[in-house]
């Protein structure tokens, strides 16, 4: 494309409106608030009301409190709900009228997704490193190895998450459709991926925990949830004879994961929305 | 219908060619093989009534969409081939404003100048340049959402002037202004062709604002019926235009076909006769008709008369 203006850079577009993303979300207190207070809120509930009745530990010695268990599960649901708050944004600014503004102005639609999945990543991974200052009152042993691993995964599970609501958004044509979308498919996923209850293992003789094993296998956010008890807490549930994914093949499940939603983002946002032609 | 007059190009350089542009939603065909030309430094309105097509028209110029039939360029570049190239020359208004509430009036214009590759310098300059011509220095610290609707749509205006378009495209700039905010938009707008020889074409459904503009096109049920300049189209007419509402038109419709050199036309209940006209007629059909006439009017022929002689419904349907 030889264009005689000068033209920004694909680095300057993205940057822009990332930043956009980020004044226009936390200008708007009541979403960050909903967004961080809804999973702090049911983390304390959830977190002392079934602690006597819940134990992932077979000894006295291992054993975890409801609310160490479920703090990696809260700590995604915020970053979940950040996503899902961030890329609504992609409906308003249709119905606003400023995406097609951006539609009919000299960028790529590529630098378009990229700046609002990096402004989506960047916001959803600061309200989780805010979440993450609860666990200071947790039983945790902190590093700096910890605490960098612990953002570069809050990082790559936000922008997993960010694509995934980008490309739904794009298709709707109003929020209320956003929300069933949540509802049947994002919190699902969120339920079955070791947040609330751990993975079970194969063998139990009961065919219903061997579908819940592979389904949970299958969910990249089962990865994330790992990777994040792993980093916290330094040990993981193989002892005590639940199923655990390894580190690596976590990893390699997250960056995986991202790079092929990051791809639909891309494939989605060349469709024409038809609540551009209303 | 209406072919390329001597009117059509005013300078040797065309700012827009639509050629036989055709387009469907599924079974609706919204535009039918719409073909004209805008003229470098013209000031054009395209008119129309709601569902005329002319929404359609100009997501097609504002490259939104692209054409399924027919050919679109601006400047001589190609909507498809070199949407890029279009797209620098292009400024845009859409209807929906397309500020952002959250943001100031300058962080709005910035993102703005990043989109159209402005430097950080010019940016900066153009921000001053513009905002000064549209008088809203002084609310450049300001949130958008705090702004009054006329001062927002400066916003707008000044967002997509920011990278001297060639050619500035608005879809019903004035919809939702008061008179007095609508008569600043125009007096901005026409002074800014006039000092910049900026092309500008808009579309409206506003007959009065239409008489504001070079030249006028008019769209009904996606084809173009009219193209000329707004005085042209009304003297084509000729004369005055008198209009009878009466308590059985059909009724008084045959009577008045009886009479010589009147061509009475009944378009949605009212009787209209246009040609030559006198206030003696007037007066004479006042007194013949006396008990049937319940209004009877006389006017120069507006934009709607042209409508209606082109089409035969009434500009804004059935009343």
């Amino acid at each position: 494309m030889a264009s005689q203006s000068t033209g920004s850079s694909f680095i300057q577009v993205t940057q822009v409106l990332a930043w956009r993303e980020l004044a226009r979300f936390f200008r708007q207190r009541n979403r960050v608030v909903g967004a961080i207070g809804t999973p702090l809120f049911m983390w304390l509930l959830f977190g002392f009301g079934l602690d006597q009745s819940f134990s992932v530990g077979n000894s006295p010695e291992t054993e975890t409190s409801f609310l160490e268990y479920y703090f990696p599960g809260s700590l995604v649901l915020i970053l979940m709900f950040t996503a899902i708050y961030t890329t609504i944004s992609v409906i308003e600014d249709r119905q606003a009228g400023f995406l097609q503004g951006v539609l009919v102005a000299p960028v790529s639609r590529q630098d378009m997704v990229a700046g609002k999945v990096l402004g989506g990543s960047i916001i959803a991974m600061i309200q989780g490193m805010l979440f993450l200052l609860a666990a200071l009152f947790l039983d945790v042993d902190w590093t700096i190895v910890q605490v960098v691993s612990l953002v570069a995964i809050l990082f790559i599970a936000s922008m997993m998450m960010t694509c995934v609501g980008f490309s739904f958004a794009w298709k709707m044509e109003s929020t209320q459709g956003f929300h069933a979308i949540m509802n049947l498919v994002l919190m699902p996923m969120w339920l079955l991926s070791g947040a609330f209850f751990p993975v079970p293992n194969l063998g139990t003789g009961q065919w219903t925990q061997d579908v819940l094993h592979w389904i949970m296998k299958m969910n990249p956010l089962t990865h994330v949830v790992s990777l994040v008890r792993r980093f916290l807490y330094g040990s993981d549930l193989l002892a005590e004879g639940f199923w655990e994914p390894s580190l690596w093949t976590s990893i390699i499940v997250i960056l995986l994961a991202t790079a092929l939603f990051y791809g639909w983002a891309l494939r989605v946002c060349k469709r024409r929305n038809t609540g551009d032609l209303k | 219908m209406a072919t390329v007059s001597e009117y059509s190009v005013m300078s040797d350089q065309r700012a827009i060619e639509f050629q036989a542009l055709s387009f469907s939603y599924g079974d609706r065909q919204a535009l039918k093989d719409v073909s004209f030309d805008v003229g470098e430094g013209e000031l054009f309105s395209l008119l129309g009534p709601n569902g005329s097509g002319k929404t359609t028209l100009f997501r097609l110029l504002s490259t939104l969409i692209t054409p399924q039939q027919g050919a679109l360029s601006v400047f001589g570049k190609d909507v498809i081939d070199q949407a890029q190239q279009v797209r620098h020359d292009l400024g845009v208004v859409f209807q929906s404003p397309g500020v952002d509430g959250k943001l100031s009036v300058r962080e709005n214009l910035a993102v703005q100048a990043v989109l159209y590759g402005l430097s950080k310098a010019d940016a900066r300059t153009r921000i001053d340049e513009v905002c000064g011509q549209l008088g809203i220095t002084d609310r450049l610290n300001d949130q958008v959402d705090e702004l009054s609707g006329g001062l927002r749509r400066r916003v707008e205006l000044a967002k997509s002037l920011l990278h001297r378009p060639r050619l500035l495209i608005m879809d019903e700039p004035t919809t939702g202004l008061d008179p007095s905010a609508r008569s600043d938009v125009w007096n901005y707008i026409r002074q800014l062709q006039q000092t910049t020889g900026m092309t500008v074409f808009m579309t409206t459904h506003l007959l009065e604002e239409a008489d504001h503009a070079d030249r006028i096109a008019i769209l009904h049920e996606g084809e173009l019926v009219a193209l000329d300049k707004p005085e042209a189209l009304r003297s084509e007419l000729g004369g005055d235009v008198i209009a009878i509402t009466a308590s059985d038109p059909e009724v008084l419709l045959k009577k008045l076909e009886q009479h010589d050199g009147l061509s009475p036309r009944l378009i949605d209940g009212v009787i209209r006769i246009s040609g030559t006209v006198n206030s003696q007629l007037v007066s004479d059909l006042h007194t013949c008709y006396h008990d049937e006439v319940q209004q009877i009017s006389v006017g120069k022929p507006s934009l709607e008369d042209v409508f209606i002689a082109r089409t035969g419904h009434r500009f804004w349907g059935a009343s």
